[in-house]
């Protein structure tokens, strides 16, 4: 299963980037093989509409979980049509940490 | 002569010369006045009047589920995001939608096309003799005055002389309402921030090739930085209009200066024919 996780750098061990759709950098961690890859945002410049973008991205690359800090509602509304489960984790911690504490189920759902 | 009257600041007097600019003139001869500022028009209140409603709309995508094969193609062409495909469906977010129809024209399968949204309405009255008010009205919730701005512009074409009341500010709803037009009048007030945002409001007017006039509302009498920018930037001052609280009273009530004291009217005509004479009028 694939995990994304937005973050400010290109490896695990990043800081976490609270904003969705503008993150630099979107890590999917595999829970299976415990590797990962890290993908440069094309979007986080982007002028508007970036959140649905971001969320199509995920979407391509097939992940089923999403973690971030802040959802706005479209793009919120994309990963929710598409069954993607999305978690909030706001503790600014590493990539690493967060993935950890999905593990544990210890992560906030998003409703 | 498409007359636009825009400010940069808020606040400065648009709305107050616009109206009395058109008062004035309708004493002798027919004119339209827009009100351009769509997301908080304000001449009805100078005017009021039984209008009627006549809606403004855009075209975004319909997309027809059954012919759609989820390629993706409309998604990764919209520059706003408006479209996210699914492997089962289509999302489509009115809101980011710039009606550009980009989508329909990348859909290998054709199974997009176009429907009209409503974003706004436009206002149609003819509250005094001679004088006709078209004004814009953006819904709330829509994203974009453009649309509305340039319909209400649209409805007023032809007629021989047009009044467009501005929104204030220097983006893209000043644009649209400036394109196009043949003079503009920029009202500021004697204050720092009317004249910083005074320059930015000439800027825009020298990029779009309309020429501009300057006309000091509100003057305490301090009005040197301003005369001199304006004389900088070779801009003829049409009229400065004292600081005053009869003025400010007749305003405030929803009157006009002109009808209350017509000994104004000689001024706003004088505006109108200064405009007319300005360098790159025709």
């Amino acid at each position: 299963m694939k995990v994304c996780i937005t973050a400010q750098g290109a490896t695990p061990d990043a800081k976490v980037e609270e904003r969705f759709g503008r993150a630099p950098y979107l890590i999917l961690m595999d829970s299976e093989t415990e590797s990962f890859e890290a993908i440069t945002n094309p979007f986080a410049d982007g002028a508007g509409g970036v959140g649905p973008k971001v969320a199509q991205m995920i979407l391509d690359r097939q992940a089923a979980v999403l973690i971030s800090g802040l959802l706005g509602g479209n793009a919120k509304a994309v990963l929710e049509s598409a069954g993607v489960a999305m978690y909030t984790y706001r503790s600014s911690g590493s990539v690493k940490d967060a993935f950890g504490e999905f593990k544990k189920n210890t992560l906030e759902r998003v409703k | 002569m498409k007359l636009a009257i825009a400010s940069g600041k808020g606040g400065t007097g648009k709305s107050m010369v616009a109206a009395n600019l058109a008062y004035t003139l309708a004493l002798t001869e027919p004119v339209t006045i827009v009100d351009c500022d769509v997301e908080e028009p304000n001449l009805h209140l100078f005017f009021p009047a039984t209008a009627t409603g006549k809606d403004v709309t855009v075209p975004v995508p319909a997309i027809v589920e059954f012919a759609c094969k989820h390629c993706g193609k409309c998604s990764e062409f919209c520059q706003f995001g408006a479209l996210t495909v699914l492997p089962d469906r289509v999302l489509f977010f009115s809101e980011l939608c710039h009606s550009c129809g980009g989508c329909t024209l990348v859909c290998p399968k054709g199974a997009i096309h176009e429907e009209p949204k409503r974003v706004g309405v436009l206002e149609l009255s003819a509250p005094l003799p001679g004088l006709k008010l078209i004004s814009g009205t953006l819904d709330a919730g829509s994203p974009h005055a453009v649309p509305v701005i340039r319909d209400a512009k649209k409805q007023a074409a032809g007629d021989p002389e047009v009044i467009l009341d501005t929104a204030p500010g220097t983006s893209c709803p000043v644009v649209e309402a400036l394109d196009g037009c043949d003079a503009c009048i920029l009202v500021t007030e004697s204050t720092p921030f009317g004249l910083h945002d005074l320059q930015l409001a000439v800027d825009v007017a020298a990029r779009l090739g309309v020429p501009a006039g300057v006309v000091i509302n509100r003057s305490d009498g301090k009005d040197k930085a301003t005369l001199q920018f304006c004389i900088d930037h070779d801009l003829d001052i049409l009229l400065t209009i004292p600081f005053d609280r009869e003025i400010a009273a007749i305003q405030s009530r929803g009157d006009l200066l002109c009808r209350v004291r017509p000994e104004w009217q000689k001024d706003f005509l004088a505006i109108f024919l200064k405009c007319r004479a300005l360098p790159g009028v025709e």
